[in-house]
This record gives structure tokens, C-alpha cells and sequence, in this order.
């Protein structure tokens, strides 16, 4: 079973869709028990950070994320809630994975950054300069737990995973037949 | 390397989907999940659907299709259309749509922009202009889905754009109704002065009719989207081939 996570923002059902046409049945839901049970789990967001890292603590779901064993994936917000914190708001996240979120900043930069850009992969990937959807103003620096780049100004976090955990910046749901195949590579990881 | 937009518009009236000349004499194009699964699958980088009675018959449009679209297509899309409150916007969006776009009711209570922008976050809230030049000025106009009620929302453009921005909004489209419909091009004049304002992406809308109305769009006004309705919807230009036009022009295409 696939949980994900009602983190009490909108945008959650076009991930629960994605997960449909690609044959899989998802609970969304922020019951402890059902998360903790979860094959697999998804932290899905879109809106401000403080306002998420609230409902999380408010639902009591904070502990219960940051001890999860089993794989999961945040989405965009849910990927930047992964780190230690975010400027956005000045709020502590979970802390899962180190590093800072910060504001996009830059001479002629037009932000949010929305719309479709390339994947670069640290190590040899199929999905090598393959587009993806964005919408976001705010970034992980590249670090050592980066496993993809993408370029906007500079080189952000595209792609980040620490143990059992992964994250995508942009919005795999959103992103044609390249996020969905990457969705499916979560859920079902090449062997 | 980010790159631009081309963004199939369909015109929703009564559950289909339509298209009027200048907001006049609607003829209707065809089935809305059709029409969007259509796109989707030949490259379209995002859907608008505009419904385009909504505002001006002060009514709520049945948003039933906003799930059956979200459901079938793997690329973002956005409403517009008889949003003025918190409680429609939420709707819209759990239904699984990407982004919401208002426009008159903006207009009427500009607050509404920096609430939804509070509650949904930026990214979400797109604000449709509709503009018209006239004694040698950028006009806003309001409640254009009929020719009973459009008026002048009696702001410059210049004005408007710079307001929206310091509220929070994510995304301007700008219609421009001087050449909405009439497929000679997009307005490149006014496009070109407005962006130097313009600091979020800048979806262009109204006049597309060729090929090179893209291009010129892209390279001269340096919009971030080009929106179009009827030469999609007519097959006129075929969204695979306007792309592989317009890569090999140097613009940065998703394809």
C-alpha cells in the first residue's frame, strides 16, 4: 500500500492520480498507523513551508515521518520539508537530510521558476537532460546527497536521496511520461 | 536551460469547448477531456481552460471536468473562470488542478489575490489581464466573456501588472483584445513595453494565427508562454511541428 501523506494542503489528488494510471491504488491519509504500515510513503506539498511543518506537528506526524524505514519520496514542498530547515517562514523541517532551503535569488531571474527543465545526473541516467515540471521559488544547494542537478541560475538540488529517503523538486505528477517514469522507478525501483 | 511554454487555451462555455472571435460568436470545438488528452499527447507544455461565461453571468461554473481532466492528463493545467472566493479556489485545486487564474473578480476586490496567495502559496495564483489599447494607453477591461457586459476597468495595464505582483501573484497571462481572434500576430508592442514590469513569467495571449507568431514572440517580447486557442483547436498548426519549428530557431523547447 501506498500512503500519502494529508499534509493538509491542496494539490494532493493529482498525485494520487499519477499513482492510478500507473496501476496503483494510494490511501491518503494522515493516520500514524496507516503511514507506519505504508509499503511506501509520499510527502506531497505545494504552498509555504511554516504553514506544512504546522499541520505536520499539529497531526503529530513529525516523529512519526522522520523514523519512517521504509522508502519515501517527497514532492516539491515535501522534498524541501526533508532538510533541516527553510527560510521560507524561518522554520525548522524535519531534518532528515542536512541542508538549508533558501529563496532564488539573482540578477534578471524571473521567480517562481515555472515551467519545464532539464535533469543532469551526478552518475549515468537514462533520464540525462530528460524535462520535468517546476513551479517553486525556493531551493536546495547541491550536496553531497544530490543525485540530480537542474539549472536555473545556478545549479540546484533536482533530485536528492538519503537512505530510505528521496525527494523530487519538481512535480513528478506533472511531468509527462519522463515523471512518470520516475514515479514508477520509486515505487518499483529497477533492479 | 528553463524552457518556454506553448500553452493550448480552451474556452469552456457550458461544458464544451468553444471559440468566439473578439469574445463574439461562439462556435463550439469539441469535448473537454478530448481536447485536453489530445494536447497532452502531442506536446502541449500546460492547458488553460477558461470559462469564459462565468464572471460576466456572476454564476459557478460546474467544475465536474476539472477532476476528469486531472485524472487523465500527466501535464499542469489551470482554471480560470468565476473564481472569487477562498472556498471555489480550494475546490478547483483538491480536484487536482495546478493552478488557479482569476480576472474581474480581481478587479473588483483586489484583497482576493493576496488571500489566495496566503492561503495556496504564489506558484498557484495566476491573474488574467485582459487589455486594450486605446487613447494611446494600455487599458484593463473586465467581465469580456460577453459583449452585454465587458467595460473598462477603468486601470492602465502598467498599473495593474505592477499591482498584482506586490500581492503575491505567481503568473500573468495578458490578453491582448486588440488581436484577440484576429490570428495577425501577437502583440508584440505591447508585450515588449509591459515586460520590463513584469518580474514572474509572462504567458502572451491573443493573435496567434502562423508559426512565426511564436518565434517573434519568444525573441523579441521574451515572454515565457505563448497561449492559443484556434489555430489548435482548427489543427491549423500542429503543436509537434510549431515545436520542432521553433527549436530549430534557437528558442529552448521541451520536445
Amino acid at each position: 500500500m501506498i500512503a500519502v501523506i494529508n499534509s493538509g494542503v491542496a494539490n494532493i489528488s493529482s498525485v494520487v492520480f499519477a499513482l492510478n494510471r500507473l496501476g496503483f491504488e494510494a490511501t491518503v491519509t494522515r493516520d500514524i498507523k496507516t503511514i507506519v504500515s505504508a509499503d511506501k510513503v509520499i510527502l506531497p506539498g505545494v504552498g509555504a513551508a511554516a504553514v506544512t511543518m504546522k499541520n505536520l506537528h499539529e497531526f503529530g506526524l513529525i516523529p512519526v515521518i522522520q523514523q519512517l524505514t521504509q522508502p519515501v519520496l517527497g514532492v516539491c514542498l515535501g522534498m524541501q520539508l526533508l532538510f533541516e530547515s527553510s527560510s521560507e517562514g524561518d522554520v525548522d523541517c524535519l531534518g532528515i537530510i542536512p541542508g538549508k532551503i533558501t529563496k532564488m535569488t539573482g540578477d534578471d531571474l524571473i521567480i517562481p521558476h515555472m515551467g519545464w527543465n532539464t535533469l543532469n545526473f551526478v552518475h549515468a541516467s537514462p533520464f540525462e537532460n530528460q524535462y520535468v515540471y517546476y513551479v517553486h521559488s525556493f531551493y536546495a544547494e547541491v550536496s553531497e546527497y544530490t543525485v540530480a542537478t537542474t539549472t536555473y541560475g545556478k545549479p540546484f538540488t533536482a533530485i536528492v536521496k538519503k537512505d530510505n529517503f528521496q525527494g523530487m523538486q519538481f512535480h513528478p505528477e506533472r511531468s509527462g511520461d519522463v515523471g512518470e517514469k520516475l514515479l514508477m522507478n520509486f515505487i518499483s525501483p529497477p533492479l | 536551460m528553463l524552457a518556454k511554454r506553448i500553452i493550448p487555451c480552451l474556452d469552456v462555455k457550458d461544458n464544451v469547448v468553444v471559440k468566439g472571435v473578439q469574445f463574439r460568436n461562439h462556435q463550439v470545438m469539441g469535448d473537454i477531456v478530448e481536447l485536453a488528452q489530445r494536447y497532452s499527447n502531442e506536446g502541449a507544455d500546460e492547458l488553460v481552460f477558461y470559462d469564459i461565461t462565468a464572471s460576466s453571468e456572476s454564476r459557478n461554473v460546474a467544475y465536474e471536468w476539472v477532476e476528469k481532466v486531472a485524472r487523465v492528463i500527466n501535464i499542469p493545467f489551470c482554471v480560470a473562470g468565476g473564481i472569487r472566493n477562498i472556498d471555489t479556489a480550494r475546490k478547483i485545486l483538491e480536484k487536482g488542478a495546478d493552478k488557479i487564474s482569476i480576472n474581474s473578480p480581481a478587479l473588483e476586490n483586489p484583497d482576493l489575490i493576496n488571500q489566495l496567495v496566503e492561503t495556496f502559496g504564489s506558484q498557484c495564483i495566476v491573474i488574467g489581464i485582459d487589455s486594450h489599447y486605446e487613447h494611446n494607453d494600455y487599458h484593463v477591461y473586465q467581465y469580456t466573456g460577453s459583449e452585454k457586459t465587458i467595460q473598462s476597468a477603468k486601470r492602465l495595464t502598467k498599473d495593474w501588472v505592477i499591482e498584482v505582483q506586490k500581492r503575491g501573484a505567481g503568473e500573468i497571462v495578458l490578453n491582448c483584445m486588440n488581436q484577440d481572434g484576429m490570428r495577425q500576430g501577437y502583440d508584440i508592442k505591447q508585450l515588449t513595453s509591459l515586460r520590463p514590469f513584469i518580474h514572474i513569467p509572462l504567458i502572451a495571449s491573443g493573435g496567434a494565427g502562423q508559426m512565426q507568431h511564436f518565434l517573434d514572440v519568444f525573441q523579441i517580447a521574451k515572454v515565457d508562454g505563448a497561449l492559443a486557442a484556434s489555430v489548435f483547436h482548427k489543427q491549423e498548426i500542429e503543436i509537434e511541428n510549431l515545436k520542432s519549428f521553433l527549436k530549430q530557431n534557437n528558442i529552448i523547447i521541451r520536445t
